[in-house]
């Protein structure tokens, strides 16, 4: 039996020795697909063919499996975000309290829709299935922090402070 | 590590912490720290250094009623401020040992009088980040006690006779399920612990995860020892980052103390927990579609049985629990079987977390016991719809569950309860709902939740629930018809009945109990072409009536 030697890092990018290292962690096992992917997002900040294709190669997993998972959660984006992130939080609480409206005014104000980026690369627009902080609802993520009971008026200001910056 | 040990570091603890005259319980639970509790607790830390007293300043989690936050607590006065900032921290620490500041107390006894509090009786009173906060506690006795007094079968019956039912929502008695996976064959066995809280509107396991994180991992030790297995799993979503950090302190915390790792307070039983993160798939929270994607494979649900006590994860017997069913264990253990059958219900033993959320005056977290009237949370302890309008509806159990009427607030809180009204329990996210919610638009709410979150596998789920979306999008804005409507309700009892798994058979219940209770709303929207909630954008004109 020949012993199983993983692929070299795609390049000298320190970025890959972060990720090679949860993989290490895990003994180099299939079940750790999921886990590398979320180290390869935050450390890249979403996932591209080439990384899912070394991920893939490292952990013995087909390119289908892999590029199922990576599909399959929506945790994962194969787009690079934005320089900003608007999460509008789309949980049943903050539905109540009118997130659609939150949701459909940063459209109108970005001219972008859901999941898409800015043309010039300043602002992504996404939403998220609760966050967890409903009793502050309706909530957004202004590059991950949490800010709650937002107004439409706050909202716009602060998407206009990341598209002048 | 063994009883005296424990008793020793508790009693330290204990000391330390008389030697100061006041702890201020600074709330830094997400809601409390999205406003500033982080300030406000160095402000209060660095007051309290030049006020001469003595204080104790503690980071806790949450305490419960997130409108009012942030939140800080004296103790021992037991004097409860809410909206405090950090320009607040003066005044407080100059009231010590005076008259609280009265601008800044919060009267909020009727929203705790009728809480019991067993999965939250450390919310408040612990630093989750320190072990030994938890060991003062009682943390960890049931755990030392299960393993030297007890033999395992013993800890299994008493959880059966504790009469706990599974807090995930599914409402499985715990002991049975317990008592499975024990007699399983086999030498290796996994303990999982459910965290992947996809219910949108709920909250109570992250609040548990962050605030008293010793309290789950005991428990799958204790459960562990019990059914005989040495390896367990937590799977935590990759939402809750917080959770995520806390749970991973806990346990280096706990295996340094010597409650995690091999022959745990001298007996031959190994015990450790690994942490996986789920990736935003609410089907995850289905126990084989979570035994695939901890496998590293999408999340797609399998037929059962084989049950997963029988064969989960890697092919072997798995113990699959939700948070708050883990976090009742020790005080089980601890207590006693019957001091927990004594609270709650006939068929539903115990207390109930809920997150209470939507149009109503107190959000937040509470715990009841079971039993309670709907009427209660929502009047007494949630303390009421605010802004003057009236209550429409309340909804538990998410997107498996359904909405129930305001004629029918009387009803006792209990699995069984729940579900012959057309909801369910759930994992206890209850939302308000007001005269201005639409309840159509709230059905298509839901099903638009299930139809995205769909893994696609069966045909009834995947399909279905995107033709149900395609029927309530027309209903809602005005170009239905009653034929639609009636093929919307063939088509709810196909999927309800036809599904593979949890997700695709409840995916109607929020159409089904709002064609139930509010069927005249669906009505208006198709022949009347109106919104009485003003929710809906309706196209459509109105029908000449004859």
């Amino acid at each position: 039996m020949t012993t199983f030697t993983p692929p070299p890092l795609p390049s000298d990018d320190k970025r890959w020795k972060i990720v090679n290292g949860t993989m290490r962690k895990n003994g180099f096992a299939r079940h750790a697909l999921i886990e590398t992917l979320h180290t390869v997002q935050s450390s890249f900040g979403y996932l591209d063919d080439d990384s899912i294709r070394f991920v893939a190669r490292s952990l013995r997993v087909p390119l289908s499996q892999a590029y199922g998972v990576a599909t399959f959660y929506h945790y994962f984006s194969l787009k690079p975000p934005g320089e900003h992130t608007m999460t509008i939080c789309t949980g049943t609480a903050c539905y109540i309290k009118g997130a659609d409206k939150l949701l459909a005014e940063s459209e109108m104000k970005l001219g972008v829709a859901l999941g898409q980026t800015t043309a010039d690369g300043k602002v992504s627009l996404m939403t998220a299935r609760c966050v967890g902080a409903c009793s502050r609802a309706p909530v957004v993520l202004c590059d991950g922090k949490v800010s709650g009971e937002m107004s439409r008026e706050q909202l716009i200001e602060q998407l206009e402070r990341w598209t002048v910056e | 590590m063994n009883l005296d040990e424990l008793e020793l570091i508790a009693r330290s603890v204990r000391q330390e912490n008389a030697a100061y005259d006041y702890e201020l319980n600074v709330c830094m639970d997400l809601a409390c720290a999205s406003q500033g509790a982080e300030m406000l607790r160095e402000a209060l830390i660095a007051t309290g250094d030049t006020s001469g007293k003595k204080v104790l300043v503690r980071r806790t989690g949450c305490m419960g009623p997130c409108s009012s936050g942030p939140m800080v607590r004296v103790d021992p006065d037991d004097t409860l401020y809410g909206h405090v900032h950090a320009d607040h921290a003066e005044k407080i620490l100059s009231s010590l040992g005076n008259e609280p500041v009265a601008v800044l107390q919060c009267d909020l006894n009727e929203h705790f009088d009728k809480q019991v509090r067993v999965v939250l009786e450390n919310a408040g009173h612990i630093d989750p980040e320190k072990i030994d906060d938890y060991i003062a506690r009682d943390g960890y006795k049931a755990l030392l006690t299960a393993l030297t007094e007890m033999t395992p079968n013993g800890v299994v019956h008493r959880i059966t006779e504790s009469g706990l039912r599974g807090r995930g929502g599914g409402g499985y008695p715990t002991g049975l399920k317990w008592g499975t996976v024990a007699k399983a064959g086999g030498d290796v066995k996994y303990i999982v612990c459910n965290g992947d809280e996809g219910d949108p509107g709920a909250f109570m396991d992250r609040s548990v995860m962050e605030g008293d994180p010793h309290r789950i991992i005991e428990g799958m030790a204790i459960a562990g020892y019990a059914v005989g297995a040495s390896k367990g799993f937590m799977y935590v979503r990759a939402e809750y980052p917080v959770a995520v950090a806390r749970l991973t302190t806990a346990l280096r915390e706990a295996r340094r103390r010597g409650l995690l790792g091999s022959n745990l307070c001298g007996t031959t039983f190994n015990f450790d927990v690994e942490i996986r993160l789920g990736a935003g798939a609410f089907v995850c929270g289905e126990e084989t579609a979570l035994i695939a994607s901890i496998e590293g494979k999408r999340g797609t649900p399998k037929p059962r049985p084989p049950y997963p006590a029988v064969s989960g994860l890697w092919g072997k017997p798995t113990l699959i629990n939700n948070v708050e069913t883990f976090a009742n264990i020790a005080p089980i253990v601890r207590n006693g079987g019957k001091w927990f059958a004594n609270m709650g219900s006939e068929r539903s033993k115990g207390t109930k977390v809920f997150a209470l959320t939507g149009k109503i005056a107190n959000t937040g977290l509470v715990e009841v016991p079971m039993g309670i009237k709907l009427r209660e949370i929502i009047e007494v302890i949630g303390g009421g719809v605010p802004n003057g309008h009236t209550f429409k509806a309340v909804q538990t159990g998410g997107p498996s569950g359904g909405c129930i009427p305001a004629e029918m607030l009387d009803l006792g809180v209990s699995y069984d309860a729940l579900l012959k009204v057309g909801s369910i329990m759930g994992s206890g996210g209850m939302i308000v709902m007001d005269d201005t919610s639409c309840m159509v638009n709230v059905a298509r709410f839901f099903v638009e939740f299930c139809m995205t979150e769909s893994c696609g596998k069966c045909i009834p789920c995947r399909a279905g629930t995107a033709q149900m979306y395609k029927l309530l999008t027309r209903i809602c804005d005005g170009s239905g018809t009653m034929d639609d409507l009636s093929l919307l309700e063939e088509l709810c009892v196909t999927v309800k009945e036809t599904s593979l798994c949890g997700l695709g058979m409840t995916a109607p219940n929020p159409v089904l109990s709002t064609l139930k209770y509010f069927r005249n709303e669906y009505v208006d929207h198709i022949v009347h072409k109106r919104c009485t909630a003003g929710v809906c954008n309706i196209k459509a004109p109105a029908e000449v009536l004859a």
